[in-house]
């Protein structure tokens, strides 16, 4: 199993924290803030567990999900949504395209790191 | 003596004292106190430019020439003022409902917005006033010869010309700093009209004065003077009847169709009702006029030696009797007519040049290229080329004055002038009061007058060889003797003037008629007509513009540019809420067009102001319900029509405001939904960084560093201030929503607002490298308001503007005007515009425009700004058509001394 986690998201404060919380844990944490070339980064950096917000600049998380599910290559990549806004339809919409654990925000550093850890072990035993 | 510099010194003391009436006039006028300047006695008083040097000298020396024939020159505008009834009260009642700005406007706007007709008319009218204005030339130059004669040798200053061409730059000077002083292209100029009533008054006063002075100061007596005329030459005189039929014809259809005239007659009319008092107090003023010019014409002839030029017995007189003061009043008074009569003809043909000539010329160079989108402001291109048309004419003035020899007696070179501006009336009136009148005949017969006049009278005016030789005058040309330019058809013995009266009247109406009657309107031709004749009856006016595609925003640009910021958005804005719409932008129906277009037609003339709204609007000009309902004109398939019309724009303002309400719930309803997840992101945001950073502190005490560790808790302490600030602003907003709050109202000055707002801002506008520029003329506005709410207003589109400008060198411009008691400022940026669509939104809570920047903002700035202005009784709304965002907040301002 890789350890290299992409986070997208656009809050810098956001940003330090999670970053903190996963590389003190031994991921190696790549960042972006953009909603439009989200996925060419994902693409890019082709990382092992996607953290992805859903309130970002230029296209929203979700959008980010749809088209990246569509891909062949990234289909079965596993996806962290965040999202603050915490409705239950966001929950819906989330599960719906395909996003493999979704949390809202503020969460417990503990939550989100075992959250990652599991989706992570999950899709390496797939 | 008086001594030539003392002469000068005072005709320049006296422009000085009429440019400083003129300037309070135009004060005055702007503020909206104009009950004085629109009063009948000041517009009557202006018609008396109709009174020249010529009639102020030359009617003397016509007298003493012809005897009472100088009287028809007054009695033909009497005429026309007692029966104001049938012709002046339609023609001024049409120049003031299409907003004409010329006599060539009129004419151009009358028969289908043709450009050609304005070029002709203005052709016409520049050339047949040219020797008008060096009429006024030759009297002030005379006038000024013999105040030097006892300086010099001889009666002649040493060089007549040089002091004409000092005269004639003197004037254009004169003109062009009254005339196109302000920005304001607009066709009224009040400060003129006062300044020329006020002219009126001193030359009535200086006539009067000399006439009572030469009653009783060198006759004795009434007694005395009915003797003297009885016993002079003028009692002999007899009386030639086809002269004195076509003298009064001639100077009644000069009234009409002067350019000076039709300026005060029609365009500075500010009330119709003006007319009704003008049509006696003008004859009245024309009688005083009159009244003493046959006891000093026959004085002057019994006491002046022999050979002493008549023209100037209104000076001379005095002067031999050593009454100096009264000579000096007797120059003013001629000074007054010579100056108001050039002021005012040269404004009237320079917006006809500028209108029918250079603005045609020069959109007809920006051909291809979109109008609209073009910056920069028109009034400018409008102004300079008033300046230099107005320098052109007394060029040509002086001109004039050169060839013809400048010896000509005064009242001859009037007359030539007459005739030839007398040629317009035939499609004047026929435009008037006949639907049957036509582009074609109108351009027909005018031509044709004008060809006529120049042949028969103006190029022989020159003098025998100086344009038409002696030979051909003599002969005609190639020895056709029918052709003689003065003797047409071989009817010599004719007086000149009524031989060139009557050949061209004929000819040009007869051609007027034929053409006409032979050739066919065009759609916009009828449709034009019918406004015109039938004016009086119909109110509500039929439709030009069948309307297909056209921004308003564009048409707001268009406006702006020719009309000035100010008034432009003022009409839109008027227009927008009669629509019952909101904002800046009324939908572009072909009512709206109709007016806007009505409205530029006051600043460049309607063919220009047709010409330039066309690419914008699109549509058909005349669309094929617009001729049918110009074809049905029994007064009750028009009333039927107007009811039905009225029902339905009734229905169209009601559906309009229907579908804005029903648009605005649903956005709301739709932001209602949004309030809630958006409320939820914006606290939920700042308190993860909060959750997490003050868990890593506490987990993993002995692991971090210093430095880690303060940063932390730097995060933790600005995202707590900023929940903190949301939460103020969202209480805030609740607060001013639910009108709980109390605003503490103080008196201020504006500026010092502005100051507290920007310095407020200093510090992130810096951090941006934004300019914020201020025009500081807005110095003494006083407000009574909550400074510091206020203060937030501004703070808030300050910071908006630091936030979403994206220019690469952002600059934000704010400006302070006031109007109708409010103060308007307006900020804008240099960035991009904020889209159409999103308008109407920006002020509703959370309603971000993206997420661009979104740290630090919750987007309920500009609510916050919405609800302050209500409760401050203001507004704030976004100001479209300004190449940025702009926003502009109004507010009532404290009138001084309450």
């Amino acid at each position: 199993m890789g350890n290299q986690v992409l986070l997208v998201e656009d809050e810098p404060n956001i940003i330090e924290a999670v970053g903190f919380i996963l590389s003190r844990d031994g991921w190696s944490v790549a960042t972006h803030a953009n909603g439009e070339t989200a996925l060419t980064e994902i693409r890019r950096i082709g990382p092992d567990v996607l953290v992805l917000d859903v309130m970002l600049p230029g296209r929203s998380g979700f959008e980010v999900l749809k088209e990246l599910r569509q891909d062949a290559k990234l289909a079965d990549l596993p996806v962290l949504m965040l999202t603050a806004r915490g409705q239950e339809k966001d929950r819906m919409l989330a599960e719906e395209l395909g996003a493999t654990r979704f949390m809202t925000k503020p969460f417990a550093n503990n939550e989100l790191l075992e959250a990652v850890r599991e989706i992570a072990g999950r899709a390496s035993k797939r | 003596m008086v001594s030539f510099n003392l002469l000068v010194l005072v005709a320049l003391t006296y422009v000085a004292a009429l440019f400083a009436v003129a300037f309070w006039a135009d004060t005055r006028a702007r503020k909206g106190r104009s009950k004085w300047l629109r009063s009948p006695i000041v517009y009557t008083l202006s018609l008396s430019i109709y009174c020249t040097a010529w009639t102020f000298y030359g009617a003397v020396g016509y007298a003493a020439r012809s005897g009472l024939e100088f009287l028809t020159i007054y009695l033909g505008p009497t005429l026309v003022l007692v029966g104001w009834w049938w012709v002046l009260r339609k023609l001024v009642h049409v120049g003031r409902a299409q907003r004409v700005t010329s006599i060539a406007d009129l004419i151009s706007s009358r028969y289908g917005k043709s450009n050609l007709l304005g070029v002709i008319v203005t052709l016409l009218a520049v050339i047949g006033t040219t020797p008008y204005i060096a009429l006024q030339l030759q009297s002030v130059t005379l006038a000024f010869s013999v105040f030097a004669a006892d300086r010099q040798a001889g009666w002649n200053l040493p060089d007549l010309n040089a002091t004409a061409l000092w005269v004639a730059a003197g004037l254009a000077l004169f003109t062009i700093l009254f005339g196109t002083r302000n920005l304001d292209v607009n066709e009224r100029h009040s400060g003129v009209v006062t300044a020329i009533a006020v002219e009126a008054v001193v030359k009535l006063i200086a006539l009067l004065a000399v006439g009572i002075f030469v009653v009783w100061g060198i006759a004795g007596g009434l007694d005395e003077i009915a003797e003297a005329i009885h016993a002079s030459r003028i009692a002999t005189w007899q009386m030639d009847g086809a002269r004195w039929v076509s003298l009064t014809f001639l100077s009644a259809a000069a009234f009409l169709t002067l350019p000076r005239m039709f300026q005060v007659l029609v365009v500075e009319n500010a009330d119709e009702r003006q007319l009704a008092t003008a049509s006696w107090a003008f004859p009245l003023y024309l009688l005083l006029m009159s009244l003493f010019v046959l006891p000093i014409a026959v004085i002057g002839l019994q006491t002046m030696p022999v050979g002493s030029n008549p023209d100037l017995f209104v000076l001379t007189l005095p002067l031999s009797q050593n009454r100096e003061g009264l000579a000096m009043l007797s120059f003013l008074g001629g000074f007054s007519s010579a100056t108001s009569m050039v002021i005012v003809a040269s404004i009237a043909l320079s917006t006809m040049v500028s209108n029918h000539i250079i603005m045609p010329l020069w959109l007809w160079l920006r051909q291809g290229q979109p109008g609209a989108s073009q910056s920069g402001d028109l009034r400018q291109l409008v102004l300079v080329s008033r300046r230099f048309s107005i320098g052109g004419i007394l060029l040509l003035g002086y001109a004039y004055y050169r060839f013809s020899g400048g010896g000509t007696a005064l009242a001859a070179i009037g007359l030539i002038s007459f005739t030839g501006v007398a040629q317009v009336l035939p499609a004047m009136l026929g435009g008037l009061f006949w639907r049957g009148a036509t582009r074609n005949g109108a351009a027909a017969g005018l031509v044709i007058g004008f060809a006529l006049w120049a042949y028969t009278l103006f190029l022989p005016s020159f003098g025998e060889g100086g344009v038409i030789s002696a030979r051909l005058l003599a002969e005609g040309p190639w020895g056709w003797q029918w052709l003689r330019p003065q003797a047409l058809f071989g009817i010599g013995g004719i007086d000149p003037v009524v031989h060139a009266l009557f050949w061209s009247m004929v000819a040009n109406t007869t051609v007027f008629v034929i053409v006409s009657l032979a050739s066919f309107p065009n759609p916009l031709e009828r449709l034009q007509s019918a406004q015109f004749v039938h004016a009086l009856a119909q109110s509500t006016p039929a439709r030009g513009w069948m309307v297909e595609g056209g921004g308003a925003e564009d048409l707001l640009i268009l406006a702006q540019r020719i009309m000035g910021p100010a008034e432009a958005q003022e009409l839109f804005q008027n227009h927008a809420s009669r629509q019952g719409k909101e904002g800046y932008l009324p939908d572009p129906t072909p009512d709206f067009i109709e007016r806007l277009e009505r409205e530029l037609a006051g600043s460049v003339g309607a063919a220009t102001a047709h010409a330039m709204i066309g690419p914008i609007v699109g549509g058909a000009a005349v669309s094929v319900d617009d001729l049918m309902a110009v074809a049905d004109e029994t007064q009750q398939v028009l009333e039927y029509s107007n009811r039905l019309e009225a029902q339905s724009e009734e229905l169209s303002r009601t559906a309009r405001q229907l579908s804005s309400a029903n648009e605005q719930l649903t956005q709301l309803s739709l932001q209602k939904d949004a309030f809630l997840s958006q409320i939820s992101h914006e606290l939920r945001t700042p308190m993860t960084s909060i959750r997490s950073f003050s868990e890593i502190l506490t987990e993993a005490k002995g692991v971090l560093e210093p430095e880690e560790r303060r940063k932390y808790a730097t995060i933790i302490q600005d995202e707590s201030i900023r929940l903190t600030r949301l939460l103020d602003d969202l209480l805030d907003l609740s607060v001013l929503e639910n009108g709980q709050v109390s605003m503490d109202m103080q008196m201020v000055l504006l500026s010092d607002v502005l100051d507290r707002a920007e310095a407020t801002t200093a510090s992130v506008v810096k951090e941006r490298a934004m300019v914020i520029t201020r025009d500081h003329s807005a110095r003494s506005v006083t407000l009574r308001t909550d400074a510091g709410r206020l203060a937030q207003v501004f703070i808030n589109l300050i910071v908006n503007s630091v936030k979403y400008n994206d220019a690469a060198n952002p600059r934000l411009d704010i400006c302070v005007s006031t109007r109708d008691g409010q103060a308007l400022i307006d900020l804008i940026d240099n960035g991009s515009a904020i889209p159409v669509d999103q308008r109407s939104v920006i002020f509703e809570k959370f309603s971000r425009l993206s997420d661009q920047a979104a740290a630090g903002s919750a987007g309920l700035g500009l609510a916050i700004c919405r609800e302050i202005m209500d409760k401050l009784g203001g507004r704030v709304a976004y100001l479209p058509g300004q190449g940025g965002a702009a926003f502009r907040v109004a507010i009532p301002v404290v009138e001084a001394g309450i």
